[in-house]
């Protein structure tokens, strides 16, 4: 079971395509069908970032290693799904029309932000090989930290865009920060020791 | 998804071919529908040479109506059992006449014409949609505002049991908008009763609602119950909510950009994925007939 277990995972991180595909040959992305495309791939990507932040509190709650071996590959379904989002929105939404693209950038804080965590996420995916693990060393670590930073800049991201008060931002909201205090408790727990 | 059936689908149909019909044959004069008026707003919309209507289905699913939630498939979801019957409008404040009308008196009181109009939301997406309604300014009329009446604020209907999006505090219920009074009295502000050639669906603000076509959708607000002519400008709701972002007069301006995103381009409801964004025109294509309202002000500064 155990053998299969992380092809059973890639297949079922595959859902996002799936839907999408689905939506598209059935011709059910609705009126505004980009839109719809940005949104799809910019919640799955917060989806997936959340996924691979709960990896190390599944371990120690289950106190089982399974889970770890899991989190290299959310991770890079992430970044993937980050990137079809960032691509459908420079490509589709604005056809790589870089001057308003540009604007919107620099100028727009919701924008800016998720840019940057899109950024931030690259080194993350460059850095993912079990080669760079050991190359990197105790650096792979401190690099890896990022993903804290990139999880608050998305989660704001998603805030920002909304007119007011929404109801999903502030799930993910939540359980972002269920997530961030599991681990100021196993570093509070692992400096007693 | 809400799916249509075809019994709901066949009147935009026939009701295309009757509009192709009055157009081929020019018997626009004669249609109740298509009155002078229409002309007007035809006009208006002149530089955009494509009047393509969005279709029903896109017009009445795809709503912006946080009384029901704020997925835009919550208002046609939520409001099908939303009672409409009675309802009562009333006009007051300063005014000589303040007056108190059921739905049905407003009905007889006003014959409604078609204003196609295109709609742009402060979001970035626009529709083409053929209301059928009447002027403000005749029902402020009967109403004979005073001089001290320099604004005109509208007040939707607050039911929290009906309109389940009114038991958070997603925004200032319940929703208030406000126009000044010359844009109120304008021949292009209209009151709302039905679309397509129908009485107004329940997620599209029924019974009554607003339509200043120059203006952001939020202005127009939906299920209204109150008219009140007021001498200080009035907050709406979304003033309210984000003043840095949601200014009174809210003019479509594709120079001043949303705080958060720009307002340059907008989408095309029901055009699909290959179609690109089209450049956002001032005052929503109605520059003619609007522009002269604001003459030397600052735009910039009265967003």
């Amino acid at each position: 079971m155990s053998r299969y277990s992380k092809i059973i995972v890639f297949f079922i991180s595959l859902w996002p395509i799936y839907i999408i595909t689905y939506q598209i040959i059935f011709n059910q992305l609705g009126p505004e069908p980009v839109d719809r495309i940005i949104n799809h791939f910019g919640e799955w990507t917060l989806i997936f970032i959340l996924l691979t932040l709960s990896m190390t509190p599944m371990r120690k709650i289950t106190k089982s290693l399974e889970w770890i071996k899991f989190r290299r590959m959310l991770g890079l379904f992430a970044f993937f799904y980050a990137s079809i989002h960032m691509l459908s929105y420079v490509g589709l939404d604005y056809r790589f029309d870089f001057k308003p693209l540009i604007n919107d950038v620099l100028k727009k804080k919701f924008i800016f932000i998720g840019f940057s965590a899109w950024l931030l996420l690259i080194p993350l995916a460059l850095t993912s090989s079990e080669k760079m693990v050991r190359l990197l060393k105790q650096n792979w670590k401190k690099i890896h930290r990022l993903i804290y930073v990139i999880a608050i800049f998305g989660v704001l991201h998603f805030i920002w865009l909304s007119k007011t008060i929404f109801f999903k931002p502030l799930i993910f909201l939540i359980i972002l920060i269920i997530l961030l205090l599991f681990r100021i408790k196993i570093t509070k727990s692992a400096s007693k020791i | 998804m809400i799916k249509f059936k075809n019994s709901e689908i066949t009147p935009e149909n026939i009701y295309k071919n009757r509009r192709n019909f009055i157009k081929k044959f020019g018997l626009a004069a004669g249609s109740v529908f298509l009155s002078q008026n229409f002309n007007v707003s035809a006009n208006a919309l002149s530089n955009q040479e494509d009047l393509k209507l969005t279709e029903y289905r896109y017009v009445t699913t795809y709503n912006n109506y946080y009384e029901f939630g704020t997925g835009k498939s919550d208002p046609v979801e939520r409001s099908q059992k939303f009672k409409t019957k009675p309802w009562n409008v009333t006009i007051d404040g300063e005014v000589e006449n303040p007056i108190s009308l059921s739905m049905e008196e407003i009905i007889s009181m006003f014959p409604s014409e078609e204003r196609i109009y295109k709609l742009r939301c402060v979001e970035g997406w626009s529709m083409i949609i053929p209301w059928l309604g009447f002027p403000l300014n005749k029902l402020l009329k009967k109403a004979s505002p005073t001089s001290k009446g320099k604004f005109v604020k509208f007040t939707s209907v607050l039911d929290p049991e009906q309109m389940i999006g009114q038991k958070f505090p997603i925004l200032d219920w319940p929703y208030k908008e406000g126009l000044r009074v010359d844009e109120a009295m304008h021949d292009l502000t209209i009151l709302v009763t039905g679309l397509y050639g129908k009485q107004l669906p329940n997620q599209n603000g029924a019974p009554l609602r607003l339509i200043v076509p120059w203006k952001y959708g939020f202005k127009s607000a939906k299920a209204i119950i109150n008219i009140k002519l007021v001498e200080k400008m009035p907050v709406s709701s979304w003033m309210k909510a984000s003043p840095r972002e949601y200014g009174f007069y809210s003019n479509v301006n594709p120079n001043v950009d949303h705080p958060r995103w720009s307002q340059a381009t907008e989408r095309v409801i029901g055009e699909g994925i290959i179609s690109p964004r089209i450049p956002t025109t001032m005052f929503n294509g109605y520059e003619d007939e609007v522009a002269s309202l604001y003459s030397g002000m600052d735009l910039k500064k009265n967003y």
